[in-house]
């Protein structure tokens, strides 16, 4: 399955559609998590702050100032890794005693906190974070204490790459279980379709296969063969009523030709009854020729499994079409060109082929008045063989292209010269014979039929 | 006399088969199912042979199948229900001679039957050139002369004089033509066939004495010799 195709089906589309919403579910829940954590962590810290902050007071209180300073003094002396942050500064914010060495410069915070960057005094010399209480104590002296939230910050990193991670992962699963999902189905439906497709080129006695697991594509199987179960039996029931038909028909037609060519054998060459007679086996010829047509219309559109198909040189063939019309055409006074620009191959039936060129001929001649020109082309076009007639006749009108194909269908001004209306019925039916699309076109002035051979085509002979 | 077996259920059109057949000096056998015509066609010696498809008790297939197997190479003349190319294909391919669509006229189902016989005759014999009447036809160097004058002729103009040439004598259909020289089996809507047939005869017939290229009315075209 090419992955354009697995993008346009629905079932990939919905599954697509449930990754994100679940990713957007697990988003909320995960930031609803970090939210808390984080806010519960910073509340922790300066909770921790405000404890060393009370423990100063009281030795400020108890002890005065000198208290003060020793106790920091002996804190960043027993611990000089602690977390812990200390500044007693002179009135200009000079160092005194702590673990800092100058007063952050950045703004108070609202809330009387302060966050601010230093340098580790320590080993590295790294940039730390730190958030702090400013306090002014008697005689202008400042008193800084606070935690760095270098372990804040780590946490709330880890949080942040375990949730990134968490999300990715849930993407990943979605849009895996997606594929999985969306090509198991596409199996299914892609064998619904294929059969639907042998059945439309017109083998009916295919049929959907199904699992045996009664799942509800089963069902949709089951419902589509029961479905073409009856279409076949249906279709036969038709062939069946017009072969009859035909049979019934055809026999008392033969009968009636070969009463009428005994009558003329028995009668003398001289009577005046021979031209009668002809005239009847005329029309009994024109209604069998009719009939024939119908129904070699009706067995190729029924179609079956095509047989006896061969590689058929279409540049040949119309190589043959040429030498046979090329004189009808330049006793009517036009010019016949043949232009072969690829050659091409097709698989099919070379009378049948023939057949239709030969319609498209014939048709092309005898509308196309005197000082016009005929022309039969072939080339090919995206490796498709594209089989061209055209003329320089009165054309047909666009609003009647479609209807000439049906069967007995006549442009007005034709109903007067002879022919079956149905020489391109059997052109439509032959070309859909060889999955070829068959299409008419203005060639200005003139008509231009267009044969595209869309089936499977063969590179050379 | 030539033998000839039909084998055809359809009793009105078997009895116009042989009654035309016997005017025309034919010996007329008839069967009417399957079963006794392969009997008959297996126990006697004929030179041709009518066969329908659709018999009762065994096809006419099947009866060609059984025949050919048996190494009897007796002409076949298949004859089937309304058009169908591919019943014709299967048709020859089983082993019949020729192949014809009901209905048909008597003249084509003749003229089809005598190019049997004389094939199976003329098959004996490789010839290198046909004459009729002062008019030759050298098939090893490609020539037509008529009167001892060179007559130019295009290939298919060549096989066509050849074709009516080999059935001297004999009417010759156009549908058969079209079969035999430009080897494809289908309907015209239009008789291409006599364009084609008027501008051999005016190379061949036109400059001089008598014509040999007649047109028969109602079947087809005959070659042979003024009388």
């Amino acid at each position: 399955m090419k992955p354009a195709n697995l993008l346009a089906t629905s079932t990939f589309r919905l599954s697509l559609l449930y990754m994100v919403l679940f990713a957007t579910s697990v988003l909320i829940l995960l930031g609803f998590i970090y939210w808390s954590t984080v806010a519960f962590m910073a509340n922790q810290t300066d909770a921790t702050i405000e404890a060393e902050i009370l423990g100063l007071a009281e030795q400020y209180r108890e002890r005065g100032l000198n208290g003060l300073v020793s106790t920091i003094k002996e804190r960043v002396a027993r611990d000089p890794d602690s977390s812990s942050v200390y500044l007693f500064a002179s009135s200009n914010y000079a160092p005194l005693a702590g673990n800092l060495s100058a007063w952050p410069d950045v703004d108070l915070l609202p809330d009387g906190w302060l966050n601010f960057q230093f340098e580790d005094s320590g080993t590295e010399g790294r940039t730390l974070h730190a958030r702090a209480r400013p306090f002014v104590l008697d005689g202008g002296l400042h008193l800084l204490v606070g935690r760095d939230t270098r372990e804040l910050r780590a946490t709330q990193q880890l949080i942040i790459r375990a949730l990134s991670w968490g999300i990715a992962i849930t993407l990943a699963l979605a849009l895996l279980g997606g594929i999985v999902m969306s090509r198991g189905i596409l199996r299914r439906i892609g064998q619904i379709n294929q059969t639907s497709r042998e059945i439309m080129g017109g083998d009916l006695s295919q049929r959907v296969p199904t699992s045996n697991n009664s799942d509800d594509f089963d069902q949709l199987a089951d419902n589509l063969n029961a479905m073409l179960d009856e279409i076949e039996r249906l279709m036969a029931g038709i062939r069946h009523v017009s072969d009859n038909i035909a049979h019934d028909l055809r026999t008392p037609l033969t009968r009636l030709r070969h009463r009428l060519d005994g009558l003329q054998i028995s009668l003398a060459d001289n009577s005046p009854l021979q031209e009668e007679l002809q005239r009847s086996i005329s029309d009994t010829d024109q209604l069998l020729s009719t009939f024939t047509a119908l129904l070699r219309i009706a067995r190729i559109e029924a179609g079956g499994a095509p047989a006896n198909l061969v590689q058929v040189d279409l540049g040949a063939l119309l190589h043959d079409a040429r030498e046979l019309y090329e004189a009808v055409a330049e006793e009517k006074g036009l010019r016949f060109i043949l232009q072969i620009k690829d050659p091409a191959y097709v698989s099919g039936n070379r009378d049948l082929l023939f057949q239709a060129i030969a319609n498209l001929l014939d048709n092309a001649i005898k509308y196309t008045p005197a000082g016009g020109q005929v022309v039969i082309s072939l080339k090919r076009e995206n490796n498709i063989p594209v089989l061209m007639v055209s003329d320089t006749g009165p054309g047909i009108p666009a609003e009647e292209r479609e209807q000439v194909l049906q069967r007995f269908y006549r442009l007005e001004p034709s109903r007067t010269t002879s022919g079956s209306g149905l020489g391109l019925s059997l052109v439509s039916a032959i070309a859909s014979y060889h999955q070829a699309t068959l299409s008419l076109e203005d060639n200005r002035p003139g008509l231009q039929v267009t044969l595209r051979f869309e089936g499977p085509t063969e590179q050379q002979g | 006399m030539m033998r000839v077996l039909i084998i055809e259920d359809d009793r009105e059109i078997a009895a116009y088969l042989a009654k035309g057949l016997r005017e025309h000096g034919y010996t007329v056998d008839q069967a009417a199912d399957g079963k006794s015509g392969l009997f008959l066609a297996t126990s006697e010696d004929y030179d041709v042979m009518i066969v329908d498809r659709m018999l009762p008790e065994l096809d006419g297939l099947s009866i060609v199948r059984s025949m050919r197997s048996a190494d009897n190479t007796t002409p076949v003349l298949v004859l089937s229900a309304m058009g169908e190319v591919v019943d014709r294909v299967a048709g020859l391919r089983a082993g019949g001679d020729d192949y014809l669509t009901k209905p048909f006229a008597f003249s084509e189902l003749l003229a089809r039957i005598e190019a049997l016989v004389r094939r199976t005759i003329a098959s004996a014999v490789t010839e290198t050139e046909l004459r009729v009447g002062d008019l030759e036809l050298d098939l090893l160097a490609r020539m037509a002369k008529r009167a001892g004058r060179v007559i130019e002729l295009q290939p298919r103009e060549f096989r066509l004089l050849e074709y009516m040439m080999r059935n001297a004598g004999q009417v010759v259909t156009r549908t058969m033509l079209l079969e035999h020289v430009w080897d494809y089996h289908f309907d015209p809507q239009t008789n291409v066939i006599d364009v084609h047939i008027s501008r051999l005869r005016s190379k061949i017939d036109k400059d001089f004495g008598s014509p040999l290229l007649h047109t028969v009315r109602g079947a087809g075209y005959k070659i042979n010799e003024t009388r």
